[in-house]
C-alpha cells in the first residue's frame, strides 16, 4: 500500500495546488461554468428528468414501480455538487473526507467535501470502476485493496473518472469508524498530494461506548478544529455549527423515517431506492436543501402509499440486503428478485445512516459528534450487528435475509457466517451467501448469484 | 430422467454438456421421447442444472438445489445433509420434512472443491477417472497436497511426480485436499444427521469413505447420485403436470 511517489505527471488530473487566497481566472471560471452556465443546466436536465418520470408513472405498472419522481431532483443536486467541486480549487476551500468523517466542522467552515467512496460508488454504478481499478492496479497496488480505494487511486493516477474532475484537495479527513484501510488510503493520498491529513480514531465498541472513550474521540474532534480553521482561513462560529448540527439532525430523521415506510406491507420502496437516494445524505449532510429533498421524497413515498403502489408487484416475500450493494449490477439485481415476488424492504447498510439520528443532539454538537461518530455499525461488534439485523427482521416482518459477502468490505463481511447461521437457527428464516464485490465486476458471478436466488427464493416457496 | 404418473423412474439418459445446450437438450428430449414413445410437448419438462435458462423445450426451470434435495428425498425417505458434488461445483444441502430445501451452501468462483479438481488433476496423472478412487483408497500413506487452487495443485503434483513420488499417495492427498473443502462447509451449515451423498463424484468411493471418516458420520448414496438432480427435477415436473399426484414444492 506504500508504492514509491509517483511523478508530478501522474497526478496531473488533480488540480494544481494555489498558494493561499482566491485566484481571479479560477473564480471567472467558477462564476461562469458552475453559476451561469452549469446550475441553468442541470434544473433544466432535471425539468426533462420529472418529465420522463411522471409519464412512467402514468402508465400501468410492471413488475417493479417505475423510479420516485424526486430521483430526478436527487440527481440535480449530486451532479451540482461535482460541478461545483470540479471548479472549486482556487475559489473555495476543498476537503476529502470518509464516509463516516465528523464534516459538520468542515461544512460549518465552508469546505466543499468530496466522499472518495460515494464518488467510487457512482463510477460503479455506471460501469466505469473496473476500468479505473485497473488503473491502480497497474500502479502496484492489489486486488485485494478495497474497490473503493482502487477506484479513488486510479482515478487519482490517471485522470478516469465520470464527474468531468475531482479538485484537488486543501485537506483530508479521515476518520476510522468504517474500517482500517481508510486510514492507510489516505495516508497514500496525504502523500501523493502533499496535504494534511486529519485522522479521527474511534475505538471499536465491543460494548456500548465508554466515558472515556467518547471523551477521547471528541478531544481529536477538538484538536482537528484549528487545524481546519487554518486551511480555511477563518474561524469556526458556534451558531453556525449549530445550524449544520440541526440540519444533519433532520435530514437523518427523515431518512430513517422514508426507510421506515419499508414496513408496510406492501413496501411502497425497495432497499434500491434507498441505495439510489442516499447520495445527499451521505455527500450534502449538514445542508439546508438535503433536508427539504428528504421531506419531499418522503411526501412522494406516502403518495405512493395513499395510492396503493407497491414498490414490487406482488410483493410475497420481506427480505433484508446485508451490506453494501453490489453497485455494477443494481438494475439486474432488482429484477433478478421481483422476479421471484421477493422484494428487498431494507437494508442494514442504508439505515446505518439513519438509526443514529436519535443520539444527535444540536445543542451540543461536539460531544454528540463524538457519540455518533464512534457508533456507525461497521464500529460495532458483530453481536451487535447481529442483534441491529435481528430487530430489523422483527420490525420489518421479513422472511429472510441476503448476506452480500463483500469481496471488498472486510470489516462489513466478518463474522456474516456466523450472522447467517444465528438467524436461521434462531429466527427460522431462509438466509443466503451471496459472493460478490461492491464495486469491482470481476468478482462477481452472475450465473452462481442466478442459482443461490433462485434456490433461496425456492426455499422460501 | 423420465418419470411415470407414480414417479417411477422409466428412462434415462446421460451426456456429457456441451457448449451447445439448446440444440444438444432438444435432441436428447427427442431421442427419449421416441423411445419412450410419448410426445414432449404433452408433458412438462423441468430443466435444471447451470444451463437450466438455456433448455428452450422446459416449461420450467428449477435449480438443482432443491431438484436434488427432491431427488434423494424420494428415494432416501429422509431427512438430513446432502453433499453434492458435481462436475461445476460443490453444495451442502440440509434437506427438511418432504425434502424442503432448509439450508444450502454453495463453493464459490473456486474450482478446487469440486468434481473438475480431480478431474483435472487426474488427466495430469494418467489415470483413469474411474480408477482414482480404488487407487487413492488403496494408497499406504498419503503427500499432501497444501495448494487451494486447481492450477497450483497441478504444479504441485507436477514437482511431486518430478520427485519420483508414488502415484497413490498423491491421488490420496487430493482426495484429501477436496474432502477437507466439502467438510469445512458441511461444517459452517452445521450437519444434521444423516449424511447423504449425490453428484458425480459420490461414485468416487475414496471421496464416500474419507469424508465419512473426516465428519464421523456413515454416508448413505442413492443408487444413481449423478442423475439425483435430473430426478428431482422430473418429481418436480410431475407435480406440476394435471396426471402429478402428492407431489409439489410445499406439501
Amino acid at each position: 500500500m506504500n508504492p514509491p511517489p509517483p511523478p508530478p505527471s501522474q497526478i496531473s488530473n488533480i488540480e494544481p495546488r494555489k498558494s493561499g487566497g482566491l485566484s481571479l481566472i479560477s473564480v471567472a471560471s467558477y462564476v461562469f461554468n458552475y453559476q451561469l452556465v452549469g446550475k441553468p443546466f442541470l434544473a433544466y436536465q432535471r425539468h426533462q428528468d420529472e418529465r420522463k418520470l411522471k409519464a412512467l408513472k402514468q402508465k400501468p405498472q410492471q413488475l417493479l414501480a417505475p423510479p420516485l419522481v424526486r430521483t430526478a431532483r436527487m440527481k440535480e443536486m449530486m451532479s451540482r455538487h461535482y460541478l461545483q467541486a470540479r471548479y472549486a480549487n482556487g475559489v473555495r476551500k476543498v476537503a476529502w473526507v470518509t464516509s463516516g468523517a465528523p464534516v459538520e466542522i468542515l461544512q460549518a467552515l465552508g469546505f466543499v467535501l468530496i466522499y472518495p467512496e460515494n464518488h467510487a460508488a457512482l463510477c460503479g454504478a455506471r460501469k466505469k470502476a473496473e476500468e479505473i481499478c485497473t488503473e491502480a492496479e497497474n500502479a502496484g497496488y492489489s486486488r485485494d485493496l478495497c474497490s473503493y480505494a482502487r477506484t479513488d487511486l486510479g482515478t487519482l493516477l490517471s485522470g478516469k473518472t465520470i464527474v468531468g474532475r475531482l479538485p484537488r484537495p486543501d485537506l483530508l479527513l479521515c476518520c476510522n469508524n468504517i474500517c482500517q484501510t481508510v486510514h492507510l488510503w489516505y495516508r497514500v493520498l496525504a502523500s501523493r498530494m502533499k496535504v494534511p491529513l486529519v485522522l479521527i480514531d474511534t475505538p471499536f465498541l465491543y460494548e456500548p461506548a465508554q466515558p472515556h472513550q467518547i471523551e477521547f474521540v471528541k478531544r481529536q474532534i477538538e484538536e482537528m478544529i484549528p487545524v481546519a480553521e487554518r486551511v480555511a482561513g477563518k474561524s469556526l462560529s458556534m451558531a453556525r455549527l449549530k445550524e449544520v448540527a440541526r440540519y444533519s439532525k433532520d435530514a437523518a430523521e427523515l431518512w430513517l423515517e422514508i426507510l421506515n415506510r419499508g414496513r408496510q406491507k406492501p413496501s411502497p420502496i425497495t432497499a434500491f431506492d434507498g441505495f439510489t437516494n442516499m447520495g445527499p445524505i451521505v455527500d450534502l449532510r449538514g445542508e439546508a436543501e438535503t433536508v427539504e429533498f428528504y421531506r419531499s421524497l418522503l411526501e412522494e413515498i406516502d403518495e405512493r402509499i395513499a395510492a396503493g403502489i407497491p414498490a414490487v408487484k406482488g410483493e410475497k416475500y420481506r427480505v433484508l440486503w446485508d451490506n453494501l450493494p453490489i453497485w455494477y449490477r443494481m438494475g439486474w439485481l432488482s429484477k433478478t428478485l421481483g422476479k421471484q415476488g421477493i422484494n428487498l424492504v431494507a437494508s442494514d447498510y442504508t439505515y446505518a445512516w439513519g438509526e443514529l439520528a436519535p443520539m444527535m443532539d444540536v445543542e451540543k454538537p461536539l460531544d454528540t459528534a463524538a457519540r455518533v461518530y464512534l457508533h456507525p455499525i461497521l464500529n460495532r461488534s458483530t453481536g451487535d450487528k447481529l442483534r441491529s439485523m435481528k430487530r430489523m427482521v422483527k420490525d420489518f416482518d421479513l422472511h429472510g435475509v441476503i448476506l452480500h459477502s463483500d469481496r471488498s468490505c472486510k470489516p462489513y463481511s466478518l463474522g456474516q457466517i456466523d450472522q447467517r447461521d444465528r438467524l436461521t437457527k434462531d429466527l427460522g428464516l431462509a438466509a443466503v451467501l451471496l459472493e460478490a464485490d461492491h464495486n469491482d465486476p470481476r468478482a462477481f458471478s452472475e450465473e452462481q448469484a442466478l442459482g443461490r436466488i433462485e434456490a433461496f427464493a425456492e426455499m422460501l416457496h | 430422467m423420465a418419470v411415470d404418473s407414480t414417479g417411477a423412474i422409466v428412462g434415462s439418459r446421460l451426456e456429457t454438456a456441451l457448449p451447445r445446450i439448446e440444440d444438444q437438450t432438444s435432441d436428447l428430449l427427442d431421442a427419449m421421447a421416441a423411445s419412450l414413445h410419448f410426445e414432449v410437448a404433452s408433458i412438462p419438462v423441468v430443466a435444471t442444472g447451470y444451463g437450466r435458462k438455456l433448455v428452450r423445450r422446459a416449461s420450467r426451470q428449477v435449480t438443482e438445489i432443491t431438484c436434488h434435495a427432491r431427488g434423494v428425498f424420494e428415494l432416501l425417505k429422509h431427512e438430513g445433509t446432502l453433499v453434492d458434488v458435481g462436475g461445476q461445483d460443490s453444495k451442502v444441502i440440509v434437506i427438511g420434512p418432504q425434502g424442503r430445501v432448509i439450508d444450502f451452501t454453495m463453493n464459490d468462483k473456486c474450482a478446487a472443491g469440486t468434481g473438475r479438481f480431480l478431474e483435472h488433476t487426474a488427466a495430469r496423472l494418467g489415470v483413469n477417472l474411474e480408477e482414482i478412487g480404488p487407487r487413492a483408497l488403496g494408497a499406504p500413506r498419503e503427500e499432501a497436497i497444501t495448494s487451494t487452487c486447481t492450477v497450483f495443485a497441478e504444479s504441485e503434483i507436477i514437482s511431486l511426480l518430478a520427485h519420483n513420488v508414488e502415484i497413490g499417495p498423491i491421488l490420496k492427498g487430493l482426495h484429501r485436499s477436496l474432502v477437507s473443502r466439502v467438510s469445512a462447509m458441511v461444517r459452517a451449515v452445521g450437519i444434521r444427521p444423516p449424511l447423504m451423498l449425490s453428484g458425480g463424484v459420490a461414485r468416487n468411493d475414496a471421496f464416500r469413505v474419507m469424508l465419512g471418516d473426516t465428519l464421523e458420520q456413515p454416508v448413505q448414496l442413492p443408487d444413481e447420485p449423478q442423475l439425483m438432480g435430473a430426478f428431482g427435477a422430473a418429481l418436480l415436473g410431475l407435480s406440476f403436470s394435471a396426471v402429478g399426484a402428492g407431489f409439489s414444492l410445499r406439501e
